[in-house]
C-alpha cells in the first residue's frame, strides 16, 4: 500500500477538517496507539519504564505545553523549569493533604494551579515581546525555584529540603512511590499524554488555536480583525502552564519519586524543553513528541551502543554523548530550521509522489 | 450599479478630528461622513494623512480632538478589537496576513468575531464546537468561491504571489462580514490586469453584500470610476469633498496634485 491521498476523496467539510485527513495516517496512529496501550504493558520491564518510556512521555507533555506557548502563540518562555516545579510542589502538597485522592485528579489539579501561576507570570507578555519576554520569564524561573527552596511550608519542613512522593493509587493500583509496578506508571503517563495530545491538537486547529497563530504571525493584524491580545496571550500562558504543570507533577510524582527544586527544575530544564520544541518543530504537535524523543532517547541509545556495545568507559561515553547531541542539534537546525516535524512533512510530500516524481 | 437607492443613511461620521504625534500634526480638524452602501474614497498626496484617518476609524489611533460616530453612537476610546467586533474590517497597505497559516485558516481567522464556543467543547472538537466550525467553513468557502481562490485553499499564504496575497487579505476582511470595510491601497503594486480584477471585486462586494466601502487609492482613474464620493486630504487638512466630478474640477485639488506656479 502506497502512502498517498489520491483516491481518498472528501465529500464533506467535516471529513476535510479531521485531524488526520489521510487514511494511511489514521490507520498508523490507531495501530501505534493500540500497540502502546495493549501490547507494550505486557512486555515492559523496569529498565524500559525508567530509562525510556516514562521519561519520554513526561518530557513530551512538557514539550507540548511549551509548544503551545512558543510554537503556536509565539511567546518565548524560559520559565518552563519553574512552572514544572509549581506542578511538582502542588502535586506533593495535594498528595500529603488528601491521601485518598486519585492520583489522576491530583495531577490535573496540579496542572490547574500551575495554569493560575502561568497567567500571573504571563501578564508582562502584553507589554514586552521576543527576547525581552524571554528574560522576564527567566525571572519567573529563578523566583519560583528560590521560593520553593526558601519557604519550608512547600517541602513540609523536611530536614533535607527535598520532597518525596508517597505511595498514591488509582483504582487501587499504586502509581507513585517505590512499589509502583512498571506497567502501571507507564499506562498512567501514556493515558494522560494521549488524552492531552488530542486536546492540544483540537485546541490548536480551532478558534483558539487560530487566534494564537494569528498573534504569533502578526499581532497588530490579529487585534484589528477582532482578537483581544490580552485574552489570546493569557489563554496561551494558562493552557501551556497547565500542560507544563502536569508534566512537572508526573516528573516528580511518577518518574523521579523525589526532587530538589534546583536540581530537578533548574534553568537547564527550561533550556532542555525549549530545545525539544525547537528541534522537534515549533507549532507542531508531532514535533513536540519528536523533539522529546530526540533529546531523551538518543542519549539512552548512544549510551547503550558505546558502553554496552563497544565497552567504552562510562565517563568517556557521557562526554562523547554531549558532543554528539550538540552536533546533531546543529546539523538538524542547519538542514531544516523548522524542525523534525517539517522534515517529516517534506518526506510525506516526497512519498506522495514516489516513485514518479514528475 | 443599481442606482442611488442602494445608498442609505450615514453609517459613520467623523467630526473635527485632530491628531498629532508630538509636534507633528497628522490630521487637522477633519470632518466627513460615510453613508451606508456607498463606496467612499480618501485620496491625497503622500503624507496627507489618509492612513492615519483609517487608523483613527478603526481605533488604532486615538485622536486628541474630535468624535467618531458609528451607526448613530458616539465611540469612546475603543481598542481595535472592539471596533472589529462592531463590524469594521480592514486591509493594509503592506499586506498583514498571517503568513504561516493557509488561505483557509486566514479566512477562518477572519470569522473569529462570530465564533463563540467555549474551551471545553473546542478541546474535544465535538458538539457545538464541531458544528460551529462547519458552519463557518461554509461561509468561508462561499467567499473563496467569490474571489476565485479555490486552488490556493491549503497553501500557506507566505508562499503566494503578491497579487494573490492582496486578494486573500480582502477575503479575510470579507469573512468578518463587516458593515464597513476599510481598504488601504488595495491596488498598490499591482499590474493592470490585477487592478481590474480587484476593482471588480470591490464593486461586487459593494453590490452583492451591500457592504459600505472606504478606500484609499493612488490610482486616480480607478478612484474616479469606483467611488460615489471622494474626500481629498493634503497635509492633514481636508481640501475637498464630493462626487468625482466635483473633486475633479476643484481648483484646490488641482493645485495640490499638480502644483501652483508662484510667479
Amino acid at each position: 500500500m502506497f502512502y498517498r491521498e489520491s483516491g481518498d476523496f472528501k465529500t464533506s467539510y467535516a471529513e476535510d477538517q479531521q485531524s488526520f485527513p489521510i487514511k494511511f495516517d489514521r490507520y498508523a496512529i490507531w495501530i501505534l496507539l493500540g500497540f502502546a496501550f495493549f501490547v507494550v504493558p505486557f512486555f515492559i520491564n523496569d529498565y524500559w519504564e525508567k530509562s525510556v518510556l516514562v521519561p519520554f512521555l513526561v518530557w513530551s507533555m512538557a514539550a507540548l505545553g511549551l509548544n503551545i506557548l512558543t510554537g503556536y502563540c509565539g511567546q518565548v518562555s524560559l520559565g518552563t523549569g519553574g512552572f514544572m516545579a509549581v506542578g511538582a510542589y502542588s502535586c506533593y502538597k495535594l498528595m500529603i493533604a488528601f491521601p485518598g485522592m486519585n492520583i489522576f485528579i491530583v495531577v490535573i489539579i496540579a496542572g490547574l494551579i500551575t495554569a493560575l501561576v502561568g497567567i500571573a507570570f504571563g501578564l508582562p507578555s502584553l507589554r514586552i515581546k521576543g527576547f525581552y519576554l524571554a528574560v522576564a520569564t527567566l525571572a519567573s524561573q529563578f523566583f519560583l525555584i528560590w521560593m520553593f527552596n526558601k519557604i519550608p511550608w512547600f517541602y513540609n519542613y523536611s530536614a533535607s529540603g527535598m520532597i518525596t512522593a508517597p505511595e498514591r493509587t488509582m483504582f487501587g493500583i499504586a502509581i507513585s512511590g517505590p512499589s509502583a509496578p512498571s506497567w502501571a506508571t507507564y499506562l498512567f503517563c501514556l493515558t494522560l499524554v494521549t488524552i492531552f495530545a488530542f486536546i492540544a491538537r483540537n485546541l490548536t486547529r480551532g478558534r483558539i488555536g487560530r487566534a494564537w497563530k494569528a498573534i504569533h504571525d502578526m499581532d497588530i493584524a490579529a487585534e484589528i480583525i477582532g482578537i483581544p491580545p490580552l485574552q489570546a496571550k493569557l489563554s496561551a500562558f494558562a493552557i501551556s502552564s497547565f500542560y507544563i504543570g502536569m508534566a512537572g507533577a508526573m516528573l516528580f510524582g511518577v518518574y523521579l519519586g523525589s526532587a530538589e527544586p534546583g536540581e530537578a527544575f533548574g534553568i537547564n530544564v527550561s533550556f532542555l524543553v525549549l530545545f525539544m520544541v525547537i528541534v522537534g518543530g515549533l507549532g507542531s504537535i508531532l514535533g513536540s513528541f519528536l523533539g522529546a524523543a530526540f533529546l531523551i532517547l538518543i542519549p539512552v541509545l548512544m549510551k547503550n551502543i558505546m558502553v554496552g556495545g563497544f565497552g567504552w568507559p562510562a565517563d568517556l561515553a557521557a562526554h562523547l554523548e554531549l558532543v554528539f547531541i550538540g552536533g546533531l542539534i546543529m546539523f538538524f537546525l542547519v538542514v531544516e530550521p523548522h524542525g523534525l516535524a517539517q522534515l517529516w512533512r517534506i518526506t510525506k510530500e516526497k512519498l506522495r509522489l514516489w516513485p514518479f516524481p514528475h | 450599479m443599481s442606482g442611488e437607492n442602494r445608498i442609505g443613511d450615514t453609517i459613520l461620521e467623523v467630526k473635527n478630528i485632530s491628531l498629532s504625534f508630538g509636534g507633528v500634526k497628522a490630521l487637522t480638524d477633519i470632518s466627513f461622513d460615510i453613508k451606508e452602501g456607498e463606496v467612499r474614497a480618501i485620496i491625497g498626496p503622500n503624507g496627507a494623512g489618509k492612513s492615519s484617518m483609517l487608523n483613527v476609524i478603526n481605533g488604532f489611533y486615538h485622536p486628541q480632538q474630535g468624535e467618531v460616530w458609528f451607526r448613530g453612537k458616539k465611540r469612546v476610546a475603543m481598542k481595535p478589537y472592539q471596533v472589529a467586533r462592531q463590524g469594521v474590517a480592514r486591509t493594509f497597505q503592506n499586506i498583514a496576513l498571517f503568513k504561516g497559516m493557509s488561505t483557509l485558516d486566514n479566512l477562518m481567522t477572519g470569522r473569529i468575531t462570530h465564533m463563540k464556543t467555549n474551551l471545553f467543547w473546542q478541546s474535544i472538537w465535538a458538539g457545538p464546537a464541531a458544528k460551529e466550525e462547519l458552519e463557518h467553513r461554509e461561509r468561508v468557502e462561499h467567499i473563496i468561491d467569490f474571489l476565485g481562490i479555490q486552488a490556493i485553499r491549503k497553501t500557506p499564504v507566505g508562499r503566494l504571489p503578491y497579487g494573490m496575497q492582496k486578494r486573500v487579505e480582502l477575503g479575510r476582511a470579507l469573512a468578518a462580514e463587516p458593515k464597513l470595510l476599510l481598504l488601504d491601497e488595495p491596488m498598490a503594486g499591482m499590474n493592470q490586469e490585477e487592478k481590474e480584477d480587484m476593482s471588480r471585486f470591490i464593486l461586487d462586494v459593494n453590490d452583492e453584500f451591500g457592504t459600505t466601502i472606504t478606500l484609499i487609492e493612488h490610482d486616480i482613474g480607478v478612484v474616479m470610476d469606483l467611488s460615489d464620493r471622494i474626500v481629498v486630504l493634503d497635509y492633514g487638512c481636508k481640501l475637498a469633498d464630493g462626487t468625482p466630478d466635483v473633486v475633479r474640477n476643484d481648483q484646490d485639488v488641482i493645485n495640490a496634485y499638480l502644483g501652483v506656479s508662484h510667479d
